[in-house]
């Protein structure tokens, strides 16, 4: 299903103003083209202010664009949200308080119409792919940080959808469980094979992570560096390879270069 | 069973435990405060009573404060003891009796009305949620009418009640129109802490409903509503004795008899005679409201045990 040589987004010559014409008027991303190959996982980083977010706004149709165009799965932004091509999860988990773990991932697949059995062994089988299987009648609440991100994965990935959007899930956690989710989530796109979009401002989060990172920069935010990283299947000694480091200080330096020349 | 089950549930059965020991402590200290309340008010009768038996004069009491004497304040054994007796020349039935008859009666009128004044509530909320410019056209109108005079609209309420609702499948009777006057003091809090609580929804859950291409009822039924349900037990605590209130107003001011107003409006006109009936009465209208909030509170904690959430903090 995933075809390494189609686009699972397109987007070409995008800004985005916000408060238009105002005296506060923000030049969020100007002139941003990038495409996104279907089963990739690329990262978008750089410092506050960069409109890493807008960007995957953008593409999550989450807001419009002020001008340029842009596809998903070749439709529109807006189409592919409606058809349920994205799967999202955010620095907060979002999760409801009120339903339990089984019933926030259950979330997406009710409003979708499933019937309850249908939506009862997928949320399991959700649960057991973001190992919380046990957790399901637990409430957000009883969770840890960490658990409560993979109880958001596992929701934003319940409905199959193509593309995961992930705007900084870790950012909140501690290293150690950081670190850990990283490996976790690499498993389970390698398991899913899902287009993913991943919005960092950690460089080795990046460079772990990605096949690609996206260097951003701001004011007006735009794309300055595209720098693929091939490190080959991750593993925990990943992190200690020399490549590993190369790529590190890689991005380091585009980071570093934007800011001297901002 | 993992061991992990059995320490949420031994947390889940300490918490309940404890839930119980608040309650407990709850009710022990109201009757404590209750008893020292009965005694400062005898304490002070009597420092007003030496004050006259030593012919001096204390420049407060009796001008600032209320005067001692026994039809200002009757005798706290007095009006305890009111309790037991009958009110009527012709009729064994004691006081407590009427109070609690009357009190069922108001209950009734409160209880309807704070259900349709809930309904009504709710429904302005979701109407004021649609868009910023119904909730600023909409919301002055909302506060001037409870600024209105209860006094003005009761008789007004209760007239067009009996004459203009005939063709109702059911026989309109003047209770009902107390019911509407506890509905119209009922609606604000839950409208204005409805809209409050329905807007408190998670932003970045707002947005994961947008991207599941979520419909607007979805939204409001899934997320808005459910996330607004603290505020609005918080509203249900003061609309309901908003309920008790309207509806005792409602009944003098619109002249119906058989509950608790018409009970305070009669024993107020004899008041020389008995005053110790009205302060009995009084205090009967006051359990009422106690009860009413107590009846909220509990729904309160049995719902948001149910989803482990605290209550909001009024």
């Amino acid at each position: 299903m995933t075809d390494p040589d189609r686009c699972a987004v397109e987007i070409s010559n995008v800004s985005k103003v916000f408060n238009h014409g105002r005296p506060n008027e923000v030049h969020a991303l100007e002139d941003v083209s990038l495409t996104i190959d279907e089963g990739s996982f690329v990262s978008l980083i750089g410092p506050s202010g960069c409109g890493k977010s807008t960007l995957l706004r953008l593409i999550g149709a989450l807001t419009h664009p002020t001008k340029g165009d842009m596809s998903v799965n070749g439709k529109t932004a807006n189409q592919a949200r409606l058809d349920r091509d994205y799967g999202m999860a955010f620095q907060t988990s979002g999760l409801f308080k009120w339903r339990s773990v089984t019933e926030n991932v259950e979330l997406p697949l009710q409003l979708m119409g499933w019937s309850k059995t249908e939506r009862k062994d997928r949320a399991a089988e959700m649960l057991d792919l973001v190992k919380l299987g046990e957790f399901g009648d637990h409430h957000p609440h009883e969770l840890s940080g960490g658990m409560r991100q993979r109880v958001a994965i596992a929701r934003a990935l319940s409905f199959r959808p193509s593309l995961l959007l992930m705007d900084e899930p870790f950012g909140a956690l501690d290293e150690m469980t950081r670190e850990h989710m990283q490996t976790e989530l690499l498993d389970i796109w390698a398991k899913t094979g899902k287009t993913i979009v991943f919005v960092t401002h950690s460089i080795p989060e990046a460079v772990f992570l990605s096949q690609r990172v996206i260097v951003m920069s701001p004011r007006p935010g735009r794309i300055s560096s595209d720098i693929p990283v091939d490190l080959g299947k991750r593993a925990f000694e990943t992190r200690e390879a020399p490549a590993f480091f190369e790529r590190v200080t890689e991005v380091r330096e585009a980071l570093r270069f934007e800011e001297s020349s901002a | 069973m993992t061991n992990r089950d059995d320490a949420a549930r031994a947390i889940r059965k300490h918490e309940r435990t404890e839930a119980t020991r608040r309650t407990v402590r709850r009710v022990v200290v109201f009757v404590a405060f209750l008893i020292v309340l009965a005694l400062a008010y005898t304490g002070y009768k009597a420092f007003g009573r030496s004050l006259d038996d030593a012919q001096t004069d204390w420049p407060i009491v009796g001008r600032v404060l209320p005067r001692t004497d026994d039809l200002t304040m009757p005798p706290m054994t007095d009006i305890i003891a009111e309790f037991g007796q009958p009110p009527q020349r012709n009729s064994d039935k004691p006081l407590a009796a009427f109070i609690a008859e009357a009190a069922l009666f108001t209950f009734r009128e409160a209880a309807l009305g704070f259900f349709f004044g809930v309904i009504l509530g709710l429904g302005i909320a979701v109407l004021l949620l649609r868009s910023k410019w119904i909730e600023q056209g909409v919301t002055p109108y909302l506060v001037a009418s409870q600024t209105v005079p209860l006094v003005a609209i009761a008789p007004i309420v209760v007239i067009w009640g009996s004459t203009s609702l005939g063709w109702l499948p059911f026989e309109w009777t003047n209770w009902m129109s107390v019911s509407i006057i506890a509905a119209y003091l009922t609606f604000f809090p839950v409208a204005m802490n409805g809209i409050k609580g329905l807007q408190s929804a998670d932003p970045a859950a707002m947005e994961l409903m947008r991207s599941y291409a979520a419909s607007r009822r979805q939204t409001l039924v899934k997320l808005q509503l459910p996330a607004s349900v603290p505020y609005l037990f918080a509203a249900f605590k003061i609309a309901a004795t908003a309920a008790i209130v309207g509806a005792i107003v409602g009944e003098i001011s619109g002249g119906v008899s058989g509950g608790l107003g018409r009970l305070i409006l009669d024993f107020a006109s004899r008041y020389t005679t008995g005053p110790s009936r009205l302060y009995a009465t009084v205090i009967g209208a006051a359990f009422l409201g106690l009860l009413a909030i107590g009846l909220v509170t509990s729904a309160e904690y049995f719902v948001l045990s149910k989803r482990r959430e605290e209550p909001l903090a009024l």
